[in-house]
């Protein structure tokens, strides 16, 4: 069973802001995929692979020289709502510390 | 009540290859920002990834140099999360089949030896850098985005700080004489982040831990656990519990700081990297690199005491790190005395370093020279004092040895007859000193020499210098 709360946490991790409407759609309808993928677990699958990729292509690597794209940094930031210095300029995330790598 | 301590910790160490992880943008140090990017990193829609060959070999090599199982089948994985520093709002990284499982590596503690398990260790890509402005912004670059990283876990089997620093120094010293990694802290090219909890003598529960990040230094990592130790110990003596938080260790108090409290398991959502293939890591492959490993530091140490008679303490200190090894190696290759090469290292080299805060490469000292200077103690060439003088010279100036102690006229004078008629001279002019030896005065002895090397500069080989005066005093 998904609830409620479910659909709005998974919501605040992809920063979805969504109405009560929604919710309880969404809640309707993750409902509705999560039995469908239960009832696909019920297949036999003793000795399967897990099937993480569907392409048959393995073992694909770059050689690691540099290359130049002619793209500058100029052309990098021209998305960027704001920057100073070269630095992309963003609100105050100092209270939460650093990320995990 | 008294407890057991159980510690994990969790190393990022950068590979070094000439580009990123996922992309060809290169891989620099302090560039301007936000210039060794691109559009892979940057996260652009329609972008794709491509691993880096470099990277995972270099991966690999610290895998096998620390005795792990290497993964055959292994794909990435997407670890969603949002943050400034992550502009694709996630980081491809190796979560499911990591790169290699259960390798160890042992430390020794008070004169006990202990193997300390690993987990697990994981190629992934750094993330951006966030600098923290006064005016109410912080300003992201992203030159370390994508950064080839590889993360090590080892098994909670520490159980100390002291611990903790000895596997860390352990670490540290294998993967850099792998040459993957310049593992420096100072320059975050390696980085720790650990977990420590406490559980009461005897009990088979390890207690709820706590994280501690922020951790700059090897000596930080055993001061900021030592304090999260005894503090863990007073909240649960108080009757209290210990939560599930992230602490940072703050260098002016020596005190662990609360940073946040974790409110259950982080949530990222992995999941299969669809834009990456999986891949299948030959048998081929991992001989191959297998065999490129460089001898290890314990091995090269056990070489040195048992093959080169260089006492035990001595040898751990010339393998500390891979550049002071390689240099006293290629300085006996060169025909110096191992024992020789060796002092001047521990000695006179090391204490130029410390005074000057310099590592050995940013020195003009090379093997060669130091070993020609050597040889011309042995030969009897310069006297031992002259030498200081020389390796001044020569690791300041980067002088070639020979050549400037000619040119300086600093060879020792060794030759009896050049030295007699001095010798005598001295003694006619000092009648006094004769009766003072004759009555058993050994200072007179003494005088004499010195009256010799004043005259001759201090270039007199001082044994021949000995012998010929003893022969001169005893026929008067």
């Amino acid at each position: 069973m998904i609830s409620k709360n479910d659909v709005e946490h998974v919501a605040n991790l992809a920063r979805l802001s969504l109405s009560q409407d929604e919710v309880d759609k969404f809640t309707t309808q993750l409902d509705q995929i999560i039995s469908m993928e239960d009832e696909l677990s019920q297949v036999e699958t003793e000795g399967v692979k897990p099937t993480t990729h569907i392409t048959d292509e393995i073992n694909v690597f770059r050689e690691d020289v540099p290359v130049d794209d002619g793209i500058t940094r100029d052309d990098l930031l021209s998305n960027v709502p704001e920057t100073k210095d070269g630095l992309i300029k963003v609100p105050s995330i100092i209270d939460k510390g650093e990320t995990d790598a | 009540m008294n407890f057991e301590t159980t510690i994990g910790l969790e190393v990022h160490v950068e590979l070094k290859t000439k580009t990123k992880m996922f992309s060809p943008s290169p891989v620099t140090y302090g560039a301007e920002p936000n210039t060794s990017t691109n559009v892979i990193d940057f996260g652009f829609p329609g972008v794709l990834p491509t691993v880096n060959r470099e990277a995972y070999r270099l991966g690999l090599m610290v895998a096998l140099a620390l005795h792990a199982d290497v993964t055959k089948y292994t794909h990435f994985d997407r670890k969603n999360y949002f943050y400034p520093d992550n502009p694709k709002a996630y980081q491809i990284t190796q979560a499911e089949e990591p790169l290699a499982t259960n390798g160890w590596i042992e430390i020794e503690v008070n004169d006990v030896k202990k193997k300390i398990g690993i987990e697990e260790m994981h190629v992934e890509e750094d993330a951006g850098k966030n600098t923290h402005g006064d005016d109410g912004y912080s300003y992201v670059d992203l030159n370390r985005q994508g950064t080839p990283l590889i993360e090590i876990v080892s098994k909670p089997d520490i159980a100390s700080p002291d611990e903790a620093y000895a596997y860390l120094e352990q670490l540290r010293k294998i993967i850099q004489f792998t040459g993957a990694s310049d593992v420096k802290m100072e320059e975050g090219s390696m980085r720790v982040d650990t977990n420590i909890s406490i559980s009461p003598i005897g009990s088979d529960k390890l207690g709820q831990k706590a994280e501690l990040k922020n951790l700059n230094s090897f000596n930080h990592v055993r001061l900021g656990l030592a304090y999260e130790e005894k503090r863990q110990a007073q909240v649960v003596m108080a009757g209290g519990v210990v939560r599930p938080e992230t602490r940072r260790f703050d260098e002016a108090s020596g005190e662990t700081i609360l940073m946040r409290v974790k409110e259950g398991k982080d949530d990222y959502r992995y999941f299969p990297e669809p834009d990456l293939p999986a891949f299948e890591i030959e048998d081929e492959w991992v001989d191959q690199i297998k065999s490129e490993i460089p001898e290890m530091p314990d091995k090269r140490r056990t070489r040195y005491i048992n093959e080169l008679g260089i006492p035990e303490y001595d040898a751990g200190v010339l393998t500390q790190t891979k550049e002071m090894s390689d240099f006293f190696e290629a300085t006996i290759a060169d025909g110096a005395d191992a024992k020789q090469a060796s002092n001047w290292l521990m000695g006179e080299v090391s204490g130029y370093l410390n005074a000057n805060k310099l590592d050995l490469l940013e020195t003009k000292l090379t093997p060669i020279n130091l070993s020609t200077m050597i040889k011309l103690i042995q030969d009897g060439t310069i006297s031992s004092k002259i030498a200081k003088k020389v390796f001044q010279e020569t690791i300041k100036n980067g002088s070639e040895p020979k050549a400037w102690v000619e040119q300086k006229g600093l060879i020792q004078e060794s030759n009896p007859e050049v030295l007699t008629p001095i010798i005598t001279g001295i003694l006619d002019a000092n009648e006094q000193s004769i009766i003072d030896f004759k009555n058993g005065k050994d200072r007179a002895v003494g005088y004499l020499v010195g009256q010799i090397m004043k005259q001759t500069h201090g270039q007199a080989n001082p044994k021949v210098v000995n012998q010929i005066l003893m022969a001169e005093l005893n026929k008067r």
